[in-house]
């Protein structure tokens, strides 16, 4: 809608600003304080921009503070759990999409329930079956909890992907003679990839930026992903530790932040909006 | 950490000569067709039985029981005692209280921001791009990271919110160690970080209400707070409704965002349910009293969630008619 009258235009843009305040500049102080010298914060002195560019937060963060390994091991935990996911929510998402019945009603139940459910109902007995299995405490029992945790959400924007296939196609497939799988194979997969990858990328930032799983089946440092190892770092604010910790903080952002940037088109068109959610 | 909003994936849309079809493969080629559809979805539901599915039905078990995590553990069938207890445990229920005022100021605070942000972006500005595009950044943030932020913008000595107020000669305030103020500035925390997935949600349910109508009703006069409440208002009902109820879901099941914030203090005054929860059972290790107060938490959102669907639904209804 165009609005011709100047003074409503002033307040549209008064509260454009408003917004843009209240959600940039959380950022920006966070940027601030990870270029600040440790003198300067310890010195109250709140300004943005900082009185020197203190960079060595950065490498600083990084080498004091297991945050390299930390990184490794949420980068190893994310990646992991995104192939698996993929690989096996692929033909459960076709199948879905396609047949009819009993399978499907029950599949979409599944994934909205797995909506309403507070993880610490599940987590719960988990702990207690992975402790069993002596799975806890170790990153493949967190990527079989996260490969379960992502699967609802990515069964549910793949089969979306593949109902937007057109039958027709695979119907072709299937009259020259081709078997149901040389049909998903030779069809319906390469018309999948930017679904595919666009879900594949969900499931990575979920399990790069997931905390609380993690806080409850990871006790031993050296297996801390990211955001465990971040929040040890809150421990040692008031003394010198403030730049590092937002350097740190800062570097474990860059990864979501690439890949909603990648996203973006098709995140402000809307049509996987649902997707990450802490 | 795994979410959908079913609103904004499409319906798979079953071709209009599907119907013979249908009923043809439930005849001859049926077997075959179900053998190959198990096929395809084993490898999906063995997680989700294994890793889903059992541990649920456990849980609600472990709530019937005196289970615990202590060097000589317990694990007796203890019929309604948890629950008995629950009923008595005041900390319990305040957390509770708690965490529905947090879960419904959350889903309410975010979705008036998300309104007004997607209206201005629709609206034909300059700046929108770069809004559009910066707004996204909180939503890429992992919680633990948002956290931070805001315990550095909150913090009463460094903190450039007490500075800004100090400018205007008003005292500052420990935001997150203040018995009045912790609830609501976690609140505006969980605001910030969800306005752009509602904003996103919004504008995309804008880009559908129809340009003719709001044309057709400025040529008759009616002022544009009338047509938002006529026009574009019931359009966006159906994202609106889908929108708060899993902002309040999400909210009252949440944890990560207020434990690196609070956890939980100060005096319990930011104690969520999941929080209360967890530490029931990790910290206090008693797993079959918090598998109970799970399971209640469960209930209650079921609960809340069926009389809401149940009042849309009755809307719904009502304007159709």
């Amino acid at each position: 809608m165009k609005t011709r009258n100047p003074v409503v235009r002033f307040g549209q843009y008064v509260a454009l600003a408003a917004y843009l305040i209240f959600l940039g500049f959380p950022l920006l102080w966070l940027l601030s304080t990870s270029l600040k010298s440790s003198g300067e914060i310890n010195s109250l002195a709140v300004n943005l921009i900082p009185d020197t560019f203190a960079w060595g937060n950065y490498p600083q963060a990084l080498e004091r503070q297991n945050l390299i390994r930390s990184a490794g091991n949420s980068l190893f935990v994310s990646v992991v759990t995104m192939v698996i996911t993929t690989l096996i929510s692929m033909p459960a998402a076709y199948a879905l999409a396609r047949f009819q019945g009993k399978l499907r009603a029950a599949g979409t139940a599944w994934i909205l329930i797995s909506q309403v459910f507070p993880a610490i109902l599940l987590i719960i007995p988990l702990f207690m079956v992975l402790r069993t299995l002596q799975l806890n405490d170790t990153m493949f029992g967190l990527i079989l909890v996260y490969v379960t945790f992502t699967l609802p959400f990515t069964l549910w924007m793949l089969q979306g992907y593949v109902a937007a296939i057109p039958r027709d196609l695979e119907e072709a497939g299937a009259m020259d003679g081709a078997k149901r799988f040389t049909v998903l194979r030779l069809i319906v997969f390469p018309l999948l990839m930017p679904g595919l990858v666009a879900t594949a990328m969900f499931t990575f930032v979920a399990a790069w930026n997931e905390f609380f799983l993690a806080l409850v089946l990871i006790q031993s440092p050296e297996l801390y992903t990211l955001p465990l190892t971040l929040r040890m770092f809150i421990g040692l604010e008031g003394q010198t530790a403030l730049g590092p910790l937002a350097a740190g903080a800062v570097l474990a952002t860059i990864p979501s932040l690439v890949i909603f940037g990648l996203l973006q088109k098709r995140l402000t068109s809307g049509s996987l909006a649902g997707a990450v959610k802490g | 950490m795994t979410t959908l909003a079913p609103t904004s994936t499409p319906e798979p849309a079953s071709p209009p000569g599907d119907a013979p079809g249908r009923a043809k493969r439930q005849g001859a080629a049926s077997r075959a067709q179900r053998r190959e559809a198990l096929a395809l979805v084993v490898p999906a539901t063995l997680p989700i039985l294994v890793f889903s599915i059992i541990p649920l039905v456990t849980g609600i078990y472990l709530g019937f029981t005196n289970s615990t995590l202590k060097r000589n553990p317990t694990n007796d069938f203890t019929g309604l005692e948890n629950y008995q207890r629950l009923i008595g445990d005041t900390f319990f229920w305040e957390s509770f209280r708690i965490g529905l005022i947090w879960a419904a100021s959350v889903a309410v605070l975010t979705l008036l921001a998300a309104l007004g942000l997607a209206l201005l972006l629709n609206a034909d500005l300059r700046l929108k791009g770069v809004t559009r595009v910066l707004a996204l950044i909180p939503w890429a943030m992992p919680p633990v990271v948002v956290a931070i932020v805001w315990r550095l913008i909150y913090s009463p000595t460094a903190g450039p919110l007490n500075a800004g107020l100090g400018f205007f000669g008003i005292e500052g305030v420990n935001w997150l160690g203040d018995f009045s103020t912790a609830l609501p500035a976690v609140i505006v925390v969980a605001v910030w970080s969800g306005i752009p997935q509602s904003t996103v949600l919004l504008l995309a349910g804008l880009q559908q209400v129809p340009t003719e109508q709001h044309e057709a009703a400025a040529v008759d006069g009616a002022s544009a707070l009338r047509r938002f409440w006529h026009i574009t208002l019931p359009a966006l009902r159906p994202v609106i409704f889908a929108i708060t109820s899993l902002d309040f879901i999400w909210s009252f099941n949440s944890f990560g965002l207020v434990y690196v914030l609070t956890e939980g203090g100060p005096g319990g005054r930011t104690m969520l349910p999941m929080l209360f929860t967890y530490l029931e059972a990790f910290t206090n290790r008693n797993t079959g009293y918090a598998a109970a107060m799970g399971n209640v938490m469960v209930l209650a959102v079921v609960i809340v969630l069926s009389a809401y669907l149940f009042a849309q639904f009755r809307r719904g209804k009502a304007a159709q008619s």
